[in-house]
């Protein structure tokens, strides 16, 4: 390479560290005008970068600068004071600065922009701006005071990628000799392979220790990006951070930069409110956003608070149903945060009136897309009137990830752990009864909830019609998130875990969905990665259970018509109702002598719990054709009873008759709804009332879905 | 001089088939594969070379010819691309062979079976006909689509957990959100 392109780039990188730690100055010195450090620091900066384009005759950039130069240097001797006019114009010539530095590196050229207009506003403003009292501090007369040594040295990140390679590789034929040291003679063996061991552990920390970079480096330019943005908006922002040391590996840094200036953005945007508006509220006139980040669990978290208005949860429901993401019925169930997550929905919020809702949300889905593809989470709590909290867990590191390695098809593969929620092994009468098929589906019962099932040899293709395994065999049972929903993962085995190398797969295998990657065993065996949402969506677990059926209207709106598994049952004038399959845990049937009268509220003794009942003709009275007593003692000997779960808490439904488990698609014909009834359709060539189940449940137990959350102690 | 050719050759059956030798990064014996469920047929499984992941191309699949019998294990021929090595699996190993470039000829209408889309031309020899597979249409489309492989395709952009591996991200939002 040429001598003057390796000047350039030199100088192109060096200017733009300059240009950062400016930005950053520069706004220091509007908060604190008198500290002498800064304004130094600040003169040194553009002064250094004057300098450096004299020589290499870049003299657009030179005429800049020196504007810029000599206004700062009126700034320091302190002839003029540090206003907000000053302040801006200072940013715009780093700006235009920034510009032709962009040009230099791009082709070398200064590029066509004219600055001479804002080298005519530099002088004006020296000319007018001469308010400031003589004042004279005792400055240096040197103009470039001695820089300390560098603490840090640029490294090639082609390099590193390689060096990083390497140690994946050493890692591996670690793993193959500690498999040797397993055998009898292995006593010598043993020690060696426990140093290579340590040293390789040690080189793998250190490599990745010079690839980490501090959070700072995109905090760094957040301060301008508030300031610009609260000056276009007409609002008063503090910006403040905790935690700018923390490290992370730079792919990430990378990765995170967009979506955290996304989230920084929509804070001051829809987040904080006007200064009038805050007063209002009895909270100070400046807004604070805090950035907070710090290492927990192997995982590093970043926060975006704010201390705005929060999110309007009443607002995001309207808006949710008015976009079709979500049913009323549904919005009814959902608590807060789960409103809340509705941001993250794709389709939530295109561009248009966003602030009209003070909904956040312009992509505030591929905010969460870019996180989550690089293993990350996004969470938000949110209080009105006192502000949200965006909360991002992200991996350490990409290269080296923790797995679970499971076997199935007679063949290995390994599942990140990051996916992993749980293990569950079925054995015995176990793993006969506990799987169980709603609907065709194969399901497993977790602690109340229906865990969709995926069995992998079965998504492999094998000829496995028949997926309950041999009576007897245990059921291995991954429980794995996907999308915010859980489902698992049946497989042969669960062998072990171990720190992978993951390894991108060529072309033409990444477009198999079911795998993420490959990886070289301890044994030298090629491992294949499952893409645990790949899977889920190959086996359409992903809201099976949620969706289907469960919202009549959202089926029927929908064009192909999702069918929908209903559970029919017999009103007590010989009527027809229907309940979602997939809100109903279970059917069962009691003696009528069970039914107990706690404080006026059947109830029944069930599994070691007390299980609420609703009587079927008591939330539809207009069905009930004779007086109860008589009816009592009509309806036999056993109450046929519709259970429903949720999160622990369970209300059983006492109907006259269980009829039938039908798939329909369904067409509301008549919205028409009344407590208890959500709409009608005609299923089985009979007009069918769809009842409205959580309806019911609410009116016999307002605090039914707010309790959801609490232990499974049902009360009487 | 400058009408010579040097071609890695190997042999599929009763055919003779030559590659450019630059594009050959090395030539080994049969290993171990792993395979990989739901690939294309042709796609044998993926070896371990030094650390680095294979993908292994069953040559005779891959051309449309009967399978090997069992029990004959195949010789790899690995191949440099854009993507890393790839590996053709083949029956056994020629020489390297100089060729005189006059001697090329377009490849002839009856080929044994053979499709003639992958190969590029026939080097007349004294003995035998040498064929020139084209290597690239070889590795990048698929002979038999795999199982779902549309489906592949419209996952590979809607699966945001999927790799854990840095991608660059659209740098607008708002353009991208269509796309999920």
């Amino acid at each position: 390479m040429d001598d003057s392109d390796e000047l350039v780039k030199e100088f192109v990188t060096e200017c733009n560290d300059y240009l950062d730690q400016l930005d950053r100055d520069i706004l220091a010195l509007e908060r604190s005008p008198s500290d002498q450090e800064v304004r130094d620091s600040v003169f040194r900066a553009i002064h250094t970068i004057k300098g450096n384009c004299g020589y290499l005759g870049l003299s657009k950039l030179e005429a800049v600068a020196h504007a810029g130069e000599s206004l700062l240097s009126r700034v320091r001797e302190g002839e003029i004071a540090v206003t907000s006019d000053v302040v801006s114009v200072m940013l715009r010539v780093i700006d235009a600065v920034r510009v032709v530095v962009g040009h230099v590196e791009a082709n070398g050229s200064e590029g066509e922009e004219d600055h001479a207009p804002l080298i005519r506003l530099i002088s004006d403003l020296q000319k007018t701006g001469r308010i400031a009292a003589e004042q004279h501090a005792a400055v240096p007369t040197e103009d470039v005071a001695p820089r300390g040594p560098e603490s840090t040295i640029r490294v090639d990140v082609d390099l590193l990628d390689k060096l990083m390679s390497l140690v994946g590789e050493l890692v591996l034929s670690r793993n193959q000799i500690l498999q040797f040291a397993t055998t009898p003679d292995g006593a010598a063996l043993a020690a060696v392979s426990q140093h290579l061991n340590l040293i390789t552990s040690e080189l793998q920390e250190r490599v990745m220790k010079t690839r980490m970079q501090p959070i700072a480096t995109v905090w760094s330019k957040f301060p301008r990006l508030v300031r610009d943005l609260t000056n276009e908006l007409g609002k008063l922002v503090r910006i403040e951070m905790e935690g700018r040391e923390t490290e992370l590996d730079k792919t990430i840094i990378e990765a995170i930069k967009d979506p955290l200036t996304h989230l920084v953005r929509n804070a001051v945007d829809h987040g904080l409110e006007e200064p009038a508006t805050r007063v209002g509220a009895g909270k100070a006139a400046e807004g604070r956003l805090l950035l907070r980040a710090y290492h927990e669990g192997g995982q590093v978290i970043i926060e975006i608070a704010d201390d705005g208005g929060g999110i309007d949860i009443e607002g995001v429901k309207k808006r949710s149903i008015e976009r079709g993401l979500l049913t009323p019925q549904q919005a009814v169930r959902l608590g807060d945060r789960e409103v809340a997550e509705l941001i993250f929905t794709p389709g939530f919020s295109t561009a248009a009136k966003v602030t009209s809702v003070s909904g956040r949300g312009v992509g505030m889905d591929v905010v969460k897309t870019h996180i989550s593809k690089i293993g990350g989470t996004i969470d938000i709590q949110t209080t009105r009137g006192a502000g949200t909290t965006f909360r991002v867990k992200i991996p350490l590191t990409l290269a080296i990830i923790p797995a679970l390695i499971v076997s199935s098809a007679k063949q290995r593969f390994a599942i990140p752990q990051v996916n992993l929620v749980e293990l569950v092994l079925l054995e015995g009468e176990a793993a006969v009864r506990g799987l169980e098929t709603v609907h065709g589906a194969p399901v497993y019962r977790l602690r109340g909830d229906l865990l969709p099932l995926v069995f992998l040899n079965a998504e492999f293709g094998d000829e496995q019609p028949d997926w309950r395994p041999a009576p007897g065999a245990p059921v291995n049972i991954i429980v794995l998130q996907a999308d915010d929903q859980l489902f698992g993962l049946v497989v042969d085995e669960i062998n072990d875990t171990q720190e992978i190398v993951v390894k991108p797969l060529q072309k033409r295998l990444k477009d198999i969905p079911l795998y993420a990657g490959a990886t070289v065993m301890g044994d030298g065996r090629v491992q294949l990665i499952l893409d645990v949402l790949g899977i889920a969506h190959r086996a359409h677990v992903l809201g099976r259970i949620h969706d289907t059926g469960s919202e009549t209207k959202d089926g029927a709106s929908d064009a192909d018509g999702d069918l929908a598994a209903l559970l029919l049952v017999q009103t007590e004038d010989n009527g027809r109702g229907a309940i979602p399959l997939s809100l109903v845990a279970r059917l069962e049937e009691f003696p009528r002598s069970a039914i107990e009268l706690v404080g006026g509220r059947k109830v029944v003794q069930y599994r070691q719990e007390i299980l609420p009942l609703i009587d079927l003709r008591d939330a539809l009275p207009e069905r009930r054709l004779e007086p109860r007593s008589v009816a009592e003692t009509n309806g036999g000997e056993v109450a046929r009873v519709v259970v429903y779960s949720e999160l622990g808490r369970s209300m059983g439904i006492i109907v006259p008759n269980i009829i039938d488990i039908v798939e329909e698609r369904l067409e509301i014909l008549s919205d028409t709804t009344r407590a208890g009834v959500s709409g009608c359709a005609v299923i089985q060539e009979r007009v069918t009332e769809l009842l409205d189940v959580q309806g019911m449940i609410r009116a016999a137990d307002p605090s039914f879905f707010d309790r959801k959350r609490d232990a499974a102690t049902a009360q009487g | 001089m400058a009408t010579e050719a040097q071609l890695c050759t190997f042999f599929l059956g009763p055919h003779y088939f030559g590659v450019d030798v630059l594009g050959v990064q090395e030539v080994i014996r049969y290993q171990e594969m792993t395979p990989v469920p739901l690939a294309p047929v042709e796609i044998r499984g993926l070896i371990n070379l030094r650390g680095q992941i294979v993908m292994a191309i069953d040559l005779r699949l891959r051309l449309g010819l009967p399978e090997r019998e069992p029990g004959a294990l195949p010789m790899n021929v690995v191949l440099t691309t854009d993507e890393g090595p790839v590996s053709l699996l083949v029956d056994a190993i020629g020489d390297v062979m100089q060729v005189d470039e006059s001697r090329f000829a377009a490849a002839p209408e009856t080929l044994e079976g053979l499709s003639r889309d992958l190969i590029l031309g026939v080097y007349k020899l004294e003995e035998q006909l040498l064929l020139v597979l084209d290597t690239d249409g070889v590795i990048s489309q698929g002979l038999v689509p795999g199982d779902d492989a549309g489906d592949g395709a419209q996952n590979s952009t809607s699966t945001p957990n999927s790799l854990p591996l840095p991608r660059p991200l659209e740098s607008r939002y708002d353009d991208v959100q269509e796309s999920s």
